[in-house]
């Protein structure tokens, strides 16, 4: 591996003020980053590691019911931890393996945005709020394209916030050698409406599946999607689905998240 | 250059290293533990797996600068100091539960996580805790037969395959 620095702050106001340097990335449990560094596709000077801020790690519920996830916690720690979403703890559970889900941060996840990832479609089909060192931006204006977010250069994920659904499920069709979702679809009924997000699918990464929400709306079925589908038209093409296939498992895997919900 | 202090196997240890050094390098080229193997790099194989604060990471996927304060366990201080072998590692033994057994310290490593967390698990639910850990040579019948026979149960409830 290439030469470089490496700083552990151990407060969010160390951290912020470390990745104002010059060339500085924010380094979460690695389990995506590491490997990106070990193939040279990306080389910053500087490491600043978020792993040793307490503050930021934990799981509590706050004043208005919302679950709270600080950004350094782990899908090991979300799995076991997130007793009052249990479709949330059962989709960190599912994360990559063992080892990495002991390792990888939810803050991590949402700040690389991967369009695979299972954790935007979490956070989008919740409608939750993320949380940084300056401001909360909801999960409707945070992702905005294949590993693209809202975030600002040197801004840190501190906290996810959770609105607690009626009903939830989320459905991954799992590419095997990989283990993130080929399609995975998060849905989530909520005394104002459903939520459906779609991860794995989109040349665009997560997006919310729509006319899938309004027909739940209505009717909270597996039959009420019978006769939608979403148009494969801008829907990811490689060597393990078409874009019609994708297409296809989203419709497939929303039925399923809701008939499990 | 960073130092690192952390407690390997029962052991202090405190070292200066790169910030680049990855956990797995420090263990192997500074503590000469080599039981720790390396297979793809690419926190794909498992052959890697150690202890951290007693939870299974990959340690070719962390920075041995992060390992700082921490408890590492690795494969070597699984036997007892006599070398008389731990359960998981006689029940491999027994069980014909490795053949070339390069990815067998991650395999011991991640079945102890496990039976820590879950001591009576089903063959199902081992099955689904070693995803992260690759075998090119069982086939994984007979790595998980030894797990459920170091968990006690009953080995010839395990479905042939």
């Amino acid at each position: 591996m290439y030469d470089f620095d490496i700083e552990r702050p151990s407060t969010i106001a160390d951290a912020v003020l470390a990745l104002q340097n010059e060339d500085t990335q924010a380094l979460s449990g690695g389990q995506t980053l590491i490997p990106t560094l070990k193939a040279r596709l990306a080389m910053p000077e500087t490491l600043i590691s978020l792993t040793g801020i307490p503050e930021m790690q934990g799981i509590c519920t706050n004043d208005t019911g919302q679950l709270c996830i600080g950004g350094g916690t782990t899908h090991a720690s979300v799995a076991r931890g997130a007793i009052q979403y249990p479709a949330l703890a059962q989709m960190a559970g599912h994360i990559g393996d063992p080892a990495v889900r002991n390792r990888g941060t939810i803050g991590g996840s949402l700040a690389n945005n991967d369009p695979a990832a299972c954790y935007p479609a979490a956070v989008l089909g919740s409608g939750a709020t993320i949380v940084t060192n300056t401001r909360e931006i909801a999960a409707d204006d945070y992702f905005l394209g294949m590993f693209e977010t809202a975030l600002e250069e040197g801004e840190i994920i501190t906290e996810v916030r959770f609105p607690l659904p009626q009903r939830a499920n989320y459905q991954k069709f799992q590419q095997p050698a990989s283990r993130f979702a080929l399609v995975g679809v998060f849905v989530a009924k909520y005394a104002d409406g459903v939520r459906v997000a779609v991860t794995g699918a989109s040349e665009e990464g997560v997006f919310r599946w729509t006319d899938a929400e309004l027909a739940l709306d209505t009717n909270f079925s597996a039959t009420a999607l019978s006769e939608l589908m979403v148009a494969a038209d801008g829907l990811l093409e490689d060597i393990h689905g078409s874009p019609e296939y994708r297409a296809n498992l989203i419709k497939v895997m929303t039925q399923r998240a809701v008939g499990a919900a | 250059m960073p130092t690192v202090t952390m407690v390997v196997n029962g052991q202090p240890v405190s070292k200066h290293v790169e910030a680049r050094t990855l956990l797995v390098d420090l263990l192997r080229n500074d503590l000469s533990l080599t039981g720790t193997h390396v297979g793809c790099d690419t926190s794909q194989c498992g052959a890697c797996v150690v202890h951290v604060n007693g939870d299974a990471v990959k340690a070719c996927t962390m920075f041995a600068f992060e390992a700082e304060g921490t408890e590492v366990a690795t494969i070597e201080g699984q036997a007892a100091d006599d070398g008389t072998l731990s359960n998981i590692q006689q029940a491999f033994q027994d069980h014909h539960g490795l053949q070339c057994g390069f990815c067998t310290p991650g395999m011991i490593m991640s079945a102890s996580a496990l039976l820590k967390d879950n001591p009576h698990p089903s063959e199902d639910e081992i099955r689904a805790y070693l995803e992260g850990n690759i075998c090119r040579c069982t086939g994984y019948h007979n790595i998980v037969k030894a797990i459920i026979a170091a968990s006690g149960q009953d080995v010839a409830a395990v479905t042939a395959e």
